[in-house]
């Protein structure tokens, strides 16, 4: 049986819910003429009936479904025969628990079905089967247990409203938590695997060392294959590429949004801002075949005519494509920060005999400056993490340079590679990844946290 | 309108031939608008906001060492009329002014001049303090830099000193010129400003409810200040605070719905109020 009839049945039960709760709040009361006797409107009654049918049910549901599966599993397990588990990796318990479900649900098999396989598989289909049935009776009596209990509550003095209130902030309250846990989980979750990556290499090797080299021998005899997880040509390299972006972004990025609030008029504006704002939405990894396809080759083109060595795929090209991209983060925080100048200052500057541009330059500029500063640490965290314009653009050699025209890698990059590669998950090469991920975190993490902290005691002081 | 032109008869009745004269001249005005020595001389000036006329043929002198002051009910235009005499108004879209408004016999909306240098020579106080978000030094020395008023340190630090001194300010920052200006209090922002404004050197200051987001006390201090600045310069100010015009001002103009409608000294218009409207306003009436 699907679980969305089961869904949509719970949905069809606080429906009820919700009718017979105005009902009862209406009878309680004494009918619709006492209807202001009621603590709430009879709404207020109907939604705790429903909230009642089915919020615990949909728990429930989804608890059991969470669970089912594992509980089913090892049932299974325990009545297989000994012969067949014993001596077995648990890889290969799961291999053949997957066959045993695979021919309970009719699919393909992997290996040749012997009677016991068969018995198993007959048993799994029929757990599964008692399993489902049960699963329905039961969300279906906890809906219609949470309805009688909201139906034995309710009565004119009961608030209905405060409650149906309360609830609602609860949901709230889970939302935001499962929106906090995340970005929790995951950050422990990189933090224990970089831990386990730092027990395998120092972190002083791996903060300070000068060579990238993770390829680590999956035999003795392979050639090769040193394995040095030196990380400092990443980091330049990422600095590299982020400092380009950045001298392409800022200048014009700021000059634009000076323009945009300052002197054009308001048709221009209206048609200018959204366009360059449009640069935000375009996809990253179109950047990175333009990055590739078009800006690497004439760049190299023109080193060439000048007599340069430009390597195909340079820090340049990453860097000037990723300086484009960042422009509108830097142009609109700037545009608000600007406009965030009040009036008055310019007035007061005007009345003393300034020129526009000398009440820009002096007074406008400054007075914004810390908004500004915010807004370029939030591009340039923005362009620590960028990684498609990169990977298409900016090679994977790591190499310590600091010539821009040479090919380098960042660390985004670097992950992207760790992680498509094959080997075992619990190698050094693929835990350094997490490493990292951990280092770009915190990075970009400070950065925010400064600009966020710049921008909000910016804020503070016109208001 | 009839009610206009009985009220204007009503006027006329108590007014000598000049008066007369002058009042047929300026359409409505009563009174008369010109000055001894005047330091600026406005004549027929109309201001509109795109189509709305927000300015009816105003003439009104400022004269030399003396204190203008214009009151009226909300929306009379004597702001407008105020912004309009060091082309404050340029700024915003849609506005246009037209008739003569000279400055020292030179007129200012005339197409050869630059409003940039204008407005050195008529400075304007705001009605919210206004410093810079810079130091209390740096907001007086700002004109100064921009104008190259002054050739080294020891020269600037001078005119910072002597335009706080003339604010009266400077006792109360000396040991504290390096921080920000915005750090002082309501009223000494005001201070700040003038002080701000004087540096430059202007002839005429402007002064748009310099007051009114003080208290009482900063408010006695700037009026102070106010009628020690006429000793220098000529000084319109446009003021809510009927007691405010009275007390430092020579001579009240009345605006109402941007029309000038009477002008005098400040004790004619203050006890002896020849229009209707005039009374009306000055008695509490309405306003």
């Amino acid at each position: 049986m699907y679980a969305w009839i089961l869904i949509l049945l719970l949905l069809a039960v606080m429906a009820v819910a919700y009718q017979l709760g105005i009902r009862r709040a209406i009878s309680s009361a004494g009918g619709f003429s006492r209807i202001n006797t009621l603590h709430s409107l009879p709404a207020y009654y109907g939604l705790y009936a429903a909230l009642w049918a089915g919020i615990p049910s949909l728990l429930l549901m989804g608890i059991w479904i969470g669970f089912q599966d594992q509980i089913v599993a090892s049932l299974v397990t325990a009545n297989l025969s000994s012969d067949l588990l014993d001596g077995q990796s648990a890889g290969h318990v799961n291999l053949i628990l997957n066959d045993i479900k695979n021919l309970a649900t009719g699919n393909i098999v992997s290996v040749n079905v012997t009677p016991e396989i068969q018995a198993a598989a007959d048993q799994f289909a029929r757990l599964e089967r008692i399993a489902n049935w049960s699963m329905w009776l039961a969300v279906l009596a906890v809906a219609l247990g949470g309805m009688a209990y909201a139906w034995q509550k309710t009565e004119p003095r009961m608030r209905a409203r405060n409650r149906v209130e309360s609830i609602v902030l609860l949901i709230m309250v889970i939302c935001s938590l499962i929106a906090i846990l995340t970005t929790l989980g995951i950050v422990l979750s990189v933090l224990f695997e970089s831990l386990r990556f730092f027990q395998m290499i120092s972190p002083l090797e791996f903060f300070f060392g000068t060579e990238w080299s993770p390829q680590i021998a999956m035999r003795t005899d392979q050639v090769g294959a040193s394995g040095a997880f030196g990380a400092i040509p990443l980091f330049t390299g990422t600095l590299m590429v982020s400092l380009i972006a950045m001298l392409v972004a800022v200048p014009i990025g700021l000059m634009s949004a000076i323009y945009l609030s300052e002197y054009a008029s308001r048709h221009i504006r209206a048609i200018a801002k959204p366009v360059i704002e449009v640069l935000a939405g375009i996809p990253t990894v179109v950047y990175g075949f333009f990055a590739a396809l078009t800006v690497a080759p004439v760049i190299r083109d023109l080193g060439a005519a000048i007599g340069l060595q430009v390597a195909s795929e340079s820090a340049l090209a990453a860097g000037l494509v990723m300086g484009i991209m960042i422009i509108p983060f830097v142009s609109s925080l700037s545009d608000d920060v600007i406009n965030a100048v009040p009036q008055s200052m310019r007035d007061g500057s005007y009345a003393l005999g300034a020129t526009q541009s000398e009440t820009i330059r002096r007074v406008i500029i400054p007075a914004a400056l810390p908004g500004i500063v915010g807004g370029i640490l939030l591009a340039i965290s923005r362009a620590i993490g960028e990684t498609m314009i990169v990977v298409m653009a900016a090679g994977m050699a790591a190499n310590l340079t600091a010539n821009p025209l040479d090919s380098v890698t960042t660390v985004t990059v670097q992950i992207v590679t760790l992680l498509t590669g094959d080997q075992e998950f619990d190698s050094a090469k693929t835990l350094a990844a997490f490493a990292l991920g951990l280092t770009l975190f915190l990075v970009t993490l400070t950065l925010n946290i400064i600009a966020l902290s710049i921008v909000r005691k910016y804020r503070e002081q016109y208001e | 309108m009839s009610a206009t032109i009985a009220t204007m008869e009503k006027a006329t009745g108590a007014m000598s031939a000049a008066e007369l004269a002058s009042a047929r001249h300026s359409r409505e005005t009563v009174g008369d608008f010109t000055t001894a020595n005047p330091r600026m001389t406005c004549r027929d000036v109309d201001v509109w906001y795109g189509s709305k006329q927000a300015i009816k043929g105003v003439s009104l002198d400022i004269g030399k060492n003396e204190v203008v002051s214009m009151i009226g009910p909300s929306g009379c235009g004597k702001s407008t009329f105020l912004r309009s005499l060091n082309r404050m108004n340029d700024t915003i879209v849609g506005c246009r002014v037209t008739g003569s408004i000279k400055l020292d016999g030179q007129e200012i909306y005339d197409k050869g001049l630059d409003p940039v240098p204008l407005r050195a020579r008529v400075g304007m106080v705001f009605q919210k303090p206004n410093p810079f978000p810079k130091s209390i030094y740096e907001n007086v020395a700002y004109g100064s830099r921009i104008h190259g008023l002054t050739n080294n340190k020891a020269e600037l630090d001078g005119l910072v000193e002597s335009s706080l001194q003339k604010a009266g300010l400077w006792n109360e920052v000396k040991d504290r010129l390096d921080q920000p200006g915005t750090g002082l209090s309501g009223g000494q922002q005001q201070r700040l400003c003038i002080a701000r404004t004087i540096a430059v050197s202007p002839e005429v200051i402007l002064m748009d409810e310099p007051c009114s987001a003080l208290d009482p006390i900063a408010t006695a201090i700037i009026e102070e200040l106010i009628d020690e600045l006429r000793q220098n310069y000529s000084i319109a100010i446009v003021t809510h605070s009927m007691q405010q015009a009275a007390r430092v001002s020579q001579r009240t103009a009345y605006f109402h719905l941007g029309d000038l409608i009477e002008v005098g000294e400040t004790n004619q218009i203050f006890t002896n109020p020849q229009h209707k409207l005039t009374e009306d306003y000055i008695t509490g009436r309405f306003g």
